[in-house]
């Protein structure tokens, strides 16, 4: 990846999304002097579209500054803090993709051994995400709410909602990769563990187990980012409070698209760092499993 | 007693499925469908029987008969609702997304520094949670579909964007080549010989995109809808505690979804028959 294009290309879009400012802030900047009987020079219209108190499209600078003010500026238990909202959907995020892939490999495991699994559930897996899950988000609240099941485990039922949305999207990716993945050895190597007479068992755990990590952490990136959709998506229906996604409620209720700018880019960054995390796993077990890069 | 029932209408449907798969006929048309029908089947049985065997009350989980009164006595608002959030906001924004992103791709692949530039910056955003910007979409478009359209129409973008732009470099160096000393014009080998080749790719980025913009077009209506949509009819349904209804609604946008893959699948069979992938169905 060269690293001068990037740049040029972010450049642009930077400089046209100023220029998209103006444009789209200055229908207020005229009222506003139409109001008041004044003229709109150009320096006026410039330095005013720039520092509204709620810009239609807030320029870059604005929203860095919230996001800045948003991640420093409090304490980090704080309900104003970004870093509070994000450690909220950080958590769900975190839960669902822990109990969305381990479903995945289970399922990859039990569909791979068994042909009946094979034809039977896969359609309903592929059917399954054609449901849009936002659709059944509310119920899953409603359901985690009067079933109670976060009493029992001693955490928030907002939590296991928000867990189990982020679990189903996050699920299918790790299926379909590590499906692939326990396919992947071919004949030849099937046949050589024949020939050292090894049990079904230790032919998955030595060699099909092994060779699916690659399709694995493929998927887990993947995977990861579809259950920070969840978590963020889940934070909706529950009227949560806390998390980006009630932020982004709360920005749009209010009409403040500064605070609904500036979560977006904090769910930006954690989406980042989360992929960058299973990127790092990945070199590390890799490098310990004898791959050379 | 209806659980017994139900349980030993499953552990039927596993016995026929289970000799099924392992039959001389299990590789035929009619035997892959009906398994997974009778798989679905199987679990519309037992849900229904522990419903009614364990007297789960409807506000928790309605049973599947039920939720079929209600879909025959709502069909009216299904529907409307069907309209205004499946073929209002989801269809034309993911129309307008993926064509825009597949001119844009065109028009990337000519300029290197674009390529460089764009890709990278597009592979991020597609990992993005873009539902975010449904709230912002709200504001500027308003409550009708327009701005669900346009949530949609970001959300498909990028995906579809970073696919075909993959699929337009697919055609390797030799098959250009050819192209090149039968004096072949850009065009022509565009449209001859790349635009095809990229078509599995721009397909895969396709049906990614088709599960995103139901997704794009309900949550938006959580920011603000008119009083018809399924996500907003969904979120008052669920206060009302008219499960069997939300059950209905849910039946809907799968049903939807299915098909809306299943013919997005059914044309990348038809252009792509030539495709390792699609030999030998």
């Amino acid at each position: 990846m060269k690293i001068g294009p990037v740049l040029g290309v972010l450049a642009v879009i930077v400089a046209l999304w100023y220029g998209a400012a103006v444009w789209l802030n200055a229908a207020w900047t005229y009222d506003q002097a139409a109001r008041d009987g004044g003229t709109v020079t150009v320096s006026l219209l410039l330095s005013d579209t720039m520092d509204q108190e709620r810009p239609v499209l807030p320029p870059p600078h604005q929203v860095v500054g919230e996001l800045w003010k948003g991640l420093t500026a409090f304490n980090v238990t704080s309900k104003k803090s970004l870093v509070y909202h994000s450690y909220v959907t950080l958590v769900s995020t975190f839960s669902g993709f822990l109990l969305g892939s381990l479903l995945g490999v289970l399922l990859a495991v039990s569909i791979v051994q068994s042909r009946t699994m094979e034809l039977g559930m896969m359609p309903w897996a592929v059917i399954s995400q054609t449901i849009p899950v936002v659709a059944i988000a509310p119920m899953i609240v409603v359901l985690s709410n009067s079933l109670g099941f976060g009493d029992h485990l001693g955490v928030s039922n907002a939590l296991v909602s928000k867990t189990i949305i982020a679990a189903y999207l996050s699920y299918f990716p790790v299926l379909v990769g590590m499906i692939k993945g326990l396919r992947s050895p071919d004949q030849m190597q099937l046949d050589q563990l024949k020939t050292y007479s090894a049990s079904e068992v230790q032919g998955f755990f030595k060699l099909r187990l092994p060779s699916s990590v690659p399709y694995l952490f493929t998927s887990l990136k993947v995977g990861i980012a579809a259950s920070l959709v969840g978590a963020i998506v889940g934070e909706l229906p529950t009227g949560a409070i806390e998390g980006l996604g009630a932020r982004m409620l709360i920005g749009s209720q209010f009409g403040s698209p500064i605070i609904v700018w500036a979560a977006l880019f904090a769910a930006a960054i954690l989406a980042g760092v989360l992929i960058l995390i299973v990127r790092v796993l990945e070199t590390v077990v890799t490098k310990r499993m004898g791959v050379r890069a | 007693m209806s659980i017994l029932f139900a349980l030993g209408f499953w552990l039927a449907c596993w016995v026929v499925n289970a000799s099924l798969a392992r039959s001389r006929f299990a590789a035929q048309k009619p035997v892959r469908i009906a398994i997974p029908v009778l798989f679905g089947l199987a679990i519309l049985a037992l849900w229904q029987g522990i419903v009614t065997g364990l007297s789960v009350p409807e506000v928790i989980l309605p049973a599947p008969s039920s939720i079929g009164v209600a879909i025959g006595a709502n069909l009216p608002t299904l529907w409307a609702d069907f309209v205004q959030t499946i073929l209002k906001g989801a269809l034309s924004g993911y129309t307008l997304g993926a064509g825009s992103a597949f001119a844009v791709a065109v028009l990337v692949d000519r300029v290197p520094f674009l390529r460089a530039g764009l890709l990278p910056i597009g592979n991020f955003v597609a990992a993005l949670p873009i539902v975010g910007i449904a709230p912002i979409m709200v504001m500027w478009f308003g409550f009708d579909w327009q701005s669900k359209a346009a949530v949609v129409v970001v959300m498909v973008f990028f995906p579809v964007l970073v696919n075909m732009v993959a699929g337009l470099s697919a055609s390797d160096r030799m098959q250009r080549d050819l192209m090149a000393t039968w004096g072949g014009s850009y065009w022509q080998t565009l449209v001859k010989l790349r635009l095809p080749a990229a078509m599995p790719f721009l397909f895969n980025g396709l049906k990614i995109a088709a599960t995103l913009a139901l997704i794009g077009a309900i949550v938006a209506e959580n920011f603000g809808s008119p009083t018809v949509g399924m996500g907003f009819r969904i979120s008052t349904a669920v206060g009302q505690l008219d499960l069997p209804l939300v059950w209905a609604e849910i039946a809907v946008a799968a049903l939807a979804g299915s098909v809306f893959y299943g013919f997005v699948a059914a044309l990348e069979r038809a252009v792509t028959f030539w495709h390792p992938s699609q030999r030998g169905r």
